[in-house]
C-alpha cells in the first residue's frame, strides 16, 4: 500500500514537471509522426515487393508495428528513464540517497522517474493497432483481447527485468552510456515478427533479450496465432525473469561502495 | 598548409588514443550499430528469397554484401552532429574553438577521421562474424575498389557539411530538434541507409538523386558491391565534390552571417 502511494507521487511529481515544458509536447509529437512515418515508408517499401512476409500480411505486420511503438512508448516513459538515472547514480556514487531510504531500493530505483510527454508514443501506437485490427476484418473475442493483454503486460514485465539486469552490471563496470544505443538497436528487431529471423537471432531475441514477449506474442494473440502453451512459457520467462533480476540487483548492491566510500 | 597538416596529424593521434582506452565501451557501440542493418538483411533476403532469388536486382548474398559493406560506410558516415553544434553554440563552449587561428570545422574533420581508424579496426572482427554468417558475394573490381576508397571520404566530407550546415541554425534559434529530426528521418529514407536505391520506386530514385543524401550511403556502398560503369563511378565521385564545394560555401556563408550572433556565455 505505501510503495503504491510512493509510485502515484513521484507519478504526479514526474507529470507536473513535465507540464512546465509545454512546447516539449509537440515536438514528441512530431517525432512519433516521424518515427510512424519511417515505419510506414518500410512496411509498404516491403508491400511493393511481395503480398505477405514470412506469413504475415499488411494488416497484420500493421499490427506488429502498432504494438511495437505502444511497448516502446512504455519503454521510454516509465523504464528507460529510471534505468538512465540509476547508471548516472551508481557512477557517481549518489544512489546512497536512494538506498538509504527506507523502502525497498529496487522499487523506489524503478518508479522515480516518468516521461509523460513520451506518451504519444503509446497514443500514436495505439491508433495504428486500431486502424491494423479494423483492416484484419477478424472478430477479436474476449479471449483473445484478454490474451492480448495478458501478453503485453508479460512482456513489459521481462523488458524491465532485462533492462534492470543490464544497469545493474554498472555497479561492475561503471562506464555503460552506450548501453542505451544497445539496448534501442535490439529493440528496433521488434519492428518485424521475429518468426522471420533466423533461428540463431530467433533465440536470442527470446531468450536473451525479451523483444519476442514484449511484441510478436501479443501480435500473436490478436491475430489467431497464440498457442496457450506460448502464453504459459510467457508467464513461466517473466517470472523467472524477474526473479533473476532481482538477484543480480542484490549482487550489485551489495558491490556497490558509495561515495564517501 | 604545413601547420594544417600539423594539427590534422596531432588531432587525429589525440582522437586514436582516446578512443583506444574505451574498448569495451566501443564494442557496446559496434555491435548496437551492426544490428540496425542485420534486420533490414533479414527481411529483404527473406523477400528474395520469397519471390525466387532475387529483389530489385539483388540476390540474397548480394543484399548480404551490401548491408555487410553498409556497417563500414555507416562509421565513415559518423560526424560531429548538429546536436553537438547545438550543445558548443548554447552552452558558450564554441568560444573555446574560436580561439584557435582556424574555423572549427577542421577540429571535427580531423578529430572523427582519427575515431574512424580505431573503429575500423575494431570493425574487422565483426565484419569477420557478419561474413560467416550471411555469405555474402562480393566481386568488384579494382577500379571499384579504388573508387570505393576515395568514395568513403567523400561520403564523410558530404555529411560533415549537411550537419555542421544544420547545426550552425542553432546560431539563430534554439528550438533546433525538430528540424534535426526531420532531416534524419530523410535521410534515412533518402541515402539508402533503409534499402538499396533500387527497392526504391523510379520517383523516389529520381529526388534521391539530386539530394546529397544518397552520396553519403547508397554511392560509396553501391560502388563496391553492385556492376556500376566507370561512368557512373566517375560521376558519383563528381557529385561528391559537388555537394562538398557547396557545403562548403554554405558552411562559409552561414558562418560568416551567423557568427556575429553568438554571444558566448561565462567566461
Amino acid at each position: 500500500m505505501k510503495i503504491i502511494k510512493l509510485a502515484w507521487s513521484y507519478l504526479r511529481i514526474g507529470i507536473a514537471n513535465e507540464l512546465q515544458y509545454r512546447v516539449n509536447f509537440f515536438i514528441q509529437l512530431l517525432q512519433s509522426f516521424i518515427a510512424l512515418g519511417t515505419g510506414l515508408i518500410g512496411l509498404w517499401l516491403v508491400f511493393t515487393q511481395t503480398t505477405q512476409l514470412g506469413g504475415w500480411s499488411q494488416p497484420e505486420l500493421l499490427a506488429v508495428m502498432g504494438i511495437y511503438m505502444v511497448m516502446g512508448g512504455v519503454i521510454q516513459s516509465a523504464i528507460q528513464p529510471n534505468m538512465q538515472r540509476l547508471m548516472d547514480e551508481i557512477q557517481d556514487g549518489s544512489l546512497d540517497f536512494a538506498l538509504t531510504k527506507p523502502v525497498d531500493g529496487q522499487i523506489l530505483v524503478s518508479i522515480r522517474e516518468f516521461r509523460f510527454w513520451q506518451l504519444t508514443d503509446v497514443v500514436v501506437g495505439l491508433v495504428v493497432l486500431v486502424i491494423a485490427v479494423v483492416q484484419l476484418q477478424e472478430k477479436i473475442g474476449v479471449w483473445q483481447a484478454l490474451a492480448f493483454m495478458v501478453a503485453l503486460l508479460l512482456g513489459g514485465i521481462m523488458i524491465y527485468s532485462f533492462w534492470l539486469m543490464l544497469t545493474t552490471t554498472a555497479f561492475w563496470l561503471i562506464r555503460i552510456w552506450e548501453l542505451v544505443n544497445l539496448f534501442q538497436g535490439l529493440y528496433a528487431a521488434g519492428r518485424w515478427p521475429v518468426t522471420i529471423y533466423p533461428q540463431w537471432l530467433r533465440l536470442g531475441l527470446t531468450f536473451i533479450v525479451p523483444v519476442a514477449f514484449a511484441v510478436t506474442v501479443p501480435a500473436e494473440a490478436l491475430t489467431n496465432r497464440l498457442t496457450p502453451l506460448t502464453l504459459l512459457g510467457a508467464f513461466g520467462l517473466a517470472i523467472l525473469l524477474m526473479l533473476l533480476a532481482r538477484f543480480v540487483w542484490r549482487l550489485g548492491v551489495r558491490s556497490y561502495s558509495g561515495a564517501s566510500a | 598548409m604545413k601547420r594544417y597538416i600539423d594539427f590534422y596529424l596531432t588531432s587525429m593521434k589525440i582522437a586514436i588514443l582516446e578512443q583506444i582506452q574505451y574498448r569495451a565501451q566501443n564494442y557496446f557501440y559496434l555491435v548496437g550499430v551492426v544490428v540496425e542493418p542485420t534486420i533490414y538483411l533479414v527481411v529483404w533476403s527473406t523477400i528474395a528469397n520469397q519471390q525466387g532469388g532475387s529483389v530489385g536486382g539483388y540476390t540474397a548474398g548480394g543484399l548480404a554484401a551490401y548491408y555487410i559493406v553498409w556497417t563500414l560506410v555507416r562509421q565513415m558516415n559518423v560526424v560531429f552532429t548538429p546536436y553537438g553544434w547545438e550543445n558548443r553554440i548554447q552552452h558558450g563552449r564554441l568560444s573555446m574553438e574560436l580561439m584557435r587561428p582556424m574555423h572549427p570545422i577542421h577540429t571535427d574533420v580531423s578529430y572523427f577521421a582519427g575515431w574512424k581508424m580505431v573503429m575500423i579496426v575494431f570493425w574487422f572482427p565483426l565484419a569477420a562474424i557478419l561474413t560467416l554468417i550471411f555469405k555474402p558475394t562480393l566481386n568488384p573490381t579494382w577500379l571499384q575498389i579504388i573508387v570505393f576508397f576515395i568514395a568513403i571520404w567523400g561520403a564523410y566530407l558530404v555529411r560533415t557539411m549537411i550537419f555542421a550546415v544544420l547545426g550552425l541554425i542553432t546560431l539563430w534559434t534554439t528550438r533546433v530538434s525538430a528540424i534535426f529530426e526531420l532531416s534524419f528521418a530523410l535521410e534515412m529514407v533518402l541515402s539508402g541507409r533503409f534499402v538499396p536505391m533500387t527497392l526504391m520506386p523510379a520517383w523516389v530514385q529520381h529526388i534521391a538523386y539530386y539530394l546529397p543524401f544518397q552520396w553519403t550511403f547508397y554511392f560509396p556502398i553501391n560502388a563496391l558491391v553492385g556492376q556500376p560503369t566507370p561512368n557512373q563511378l566517375f560521376t558519383g565521385l563528381g557529385m561528391q565534390l559537388f555537394w562538398i564545394l557547396i557545403g562548403l560555401g554554405l558552411v562559409n556563408l552561414i558562418w560568416h552571417f551567423g557568427i556575429r550572433r553568438f554571444s558566448s556565455v561565462g567566461n
